[in-house]
């Protein structure tokens, strides 16, 4: 799917800082970022919040079949993280041996790139993790 | 709020079908539909049909035009709904609230895709729209890897198998060689789908549905009117639906879809029935883990003891409870949107007896369950032979 430059420049502060929300009614931290809290709904309070970027694995893939754009990474793994505020986010596991990748095992994250649009020679960057 | 019955069903044959297009398919099923249903046609008072991205299918949007237009049936209320592979399931219950209500009488229910125009790779594309496109599937998560992500867990909480996952699939053939309307009439075998190569760990080529061209249609009626057209209509007597978040990673639970366990409580609270009543189940096995979560959900079996239930055989047909009779969305096929509604053709044709070879004996309650994308919308609703 094509994406255009607003719609990669409109995420960058969630997708290069791991930038979410937290509720200062009830303490509650959200990834990516929301206007709403559901627990709290109108009484709520969102601000931004940097999330953790250090968690564990809570499960993972190993994705042989890729989508359009990741046809030349085969097979890649992707992982939900279990950061160290219990937020979890999903995300592309690099430079992680095989033999690592294990739910429960400690994850930080890393700034790459994700993908690279053909048409208009957009270079989308963000997050990643990898086992350390 | 008054009784709704399925009094007529219409199903294509499911698969590739090179030679007709979206137009041919839904008005085929639509045909089949009145005239199972014995009417003229000019009863209906408005369609409701479900696709999920005939845009990106097929380049065409405005379905509820095109369905009245195609089946001559101008001017009356035409519209199309959404909801991922739950489209079809959607569009059944706006139609019920139709009829129910007291607005309409005989209404007419489409479910349609016609998947196969574009590569296997554009439709991965239009389909992974299901799920949350910022957050999954731009960072390179596909369908099946949402699903092996709750396949994971499941296995690490519950000790459930590759095996055992292989043998939903396994039964769901064996079950689709007795459907003359399934996509693949081919028993397949463990081992096959063992070593059928992963398309996203633990999910192997065999454990994943397949990519389809169908239609299906229904028409409902007032219950206190359906004697007119047919002596055995069939009640929709619960119907249920959630939501939740649309991406994965957002859920407290990941063993479970708790929209599935949303919508059938409602289903099972308006029908007055538990599990323990349902003879057979149309459930949403777009994945072999997705039906092992379902019989859980749905309460058939416990949390946890779905994928040894599936392995013991206890799911098979004419066994503890027959899921799937149809061969399900992995043998009879998954054309999205048709879904949802050739579940309840399938689960109307059980309750009359109809269902040939792969009868269920006895049943009195049938149950269907739609999902849409990786849980972000169920629907659950329970059919009753109204003898
Ligand atoms: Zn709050």
């Amino acid at each position: 799917m094509k994406r255009s430059l607003p719609l990669l420049w409109r995420r960058i502060n969630e997708r290069y800082n791991l930038v979410g929300s937290i509720c200062q009614t009830c303490n509650t931290p959200y990834f990516p970022s929301r206007k709403i809290c559901p627990k709290c709904r109108r009484k709520g309070k969102l601000i931004s919040q940097k999330m953790p970027n250090e968690g564990k694995i809570f499960t993972f893939t190993q994705v042989h079949a890729a989508p359009a754009g990741f046809e030349h990474e085969t097979p890649y793994f992707m992982a939900i993280i279990q950061l160290k505020n219990d937020v979890k986010v999903l995300a592309q596991l690099v430079d992680s041996p095989v033999e690592k990748v294990k739910i429960g095992a400690n994850a930080k994250m890393v700034f790459r790139k994700i993908y690279e649009d053909n048409h208009e020679g957009a270079i989308a960057y963000g997050y990643k993790f990898k086992i350390v | 709020m008054r009784g709704v019955s399925v009094i007529g069903t219409g199903l294509t044959k499911f698969g590739e079908h090179w030679s007709v297009g979206f137009r041919e398919l839904i008005t085929e099923a639509a045909v089949k539909s009145i005239e199972d249903a014995n009417i003229e046609g000019k009863e209906i008072q408005a369609i409701f049909g479900g696709t999920m991205a005939s845009g990106s299918f097929i380049g065409q949007e405005h379905i509820g035009a095109l369905i009245a237009d195609q089946l001559g049936m101008n001017p009356i209320p035409s519209i199309r709904m959404e909801a991922a592979c739950a489209s079809g399931s959607v569009a059944l219950r706006s139609a019920y609230f139709a009829v129910a209500s007291g607005m309409y009488d005989v209404v007419a229910v489409g479910g349609v895709e016609k998947m196969t125009d574009i590569s296997t790779e554009e439709a991965a594309t239009a389909l992974g729209g299901a799920g949350d496109q910022e957050w999954e599937l731009f960072l390179g998560a596909t369908f099946p890897a949402l699903y092996a992500l709750l396949a994971r867990r499941h296995m690490l909480e519950y000790g459930t198998t590759e095996e055992q996952m292989a043998s939903v699939s396994v039964k769901n053939h064996a079950n689709g060689v007795l459907n003359p309307y399934a996509q693949f009439q081919k028993e397949i075998t463990i081992d096959e789908v063992m070593n059928s190569g992963y398309i996203a760990s633990p999910l192997k080529l065999l454990d994943c549905s397949p990519i389809t061209d169908g239609a299906a249609s229904l028409i409902l009626c007032a219950s206190e009117k359906a004697r007119k057209y047919t002596d055995l209509p069939i009640e929709i007597v619960g119907t249920g639906q959630a939501s939740d978040t649309l991406a994965l990673s957002n859920r407290a639970n990941m063993t479970e879809l708790n929209a599935t366990k949303e919508a059938a409580k409602q289903a099972y609270s308006q029908a007055k029935v538990d599990s323990s009543k349902i003879s057979l189940a149309e459930v949403h096995d777009c994945f072999s883990i997705a039906e092992i979560l379902a019989i859980e959900d749905l309460g058939f079996f416990s949390k946890g003891q779905g994928g040894k239930a599936s392995m013991d055989g206890r799911t098979a047909l004419n066994s503890d409870i027959s899921i799937n009779t149809s061969g399900g969305l992995k043998a009879c096929g998954h054309p999205v949107g048709a879904t949802g509604i050739k579940q309840v053709c399938e689960v109307v044709w059980q309750l009359r007896n109809e269902a040939g070879k792969r009868q269920v004996e006895g049943a009195e309650y049938g149950l269907t369950h739609n999902v849409g994308g990786s849980g972000a919308t169920a629907v659950v609703n329970i059919l009753k032979r109204a003898d």
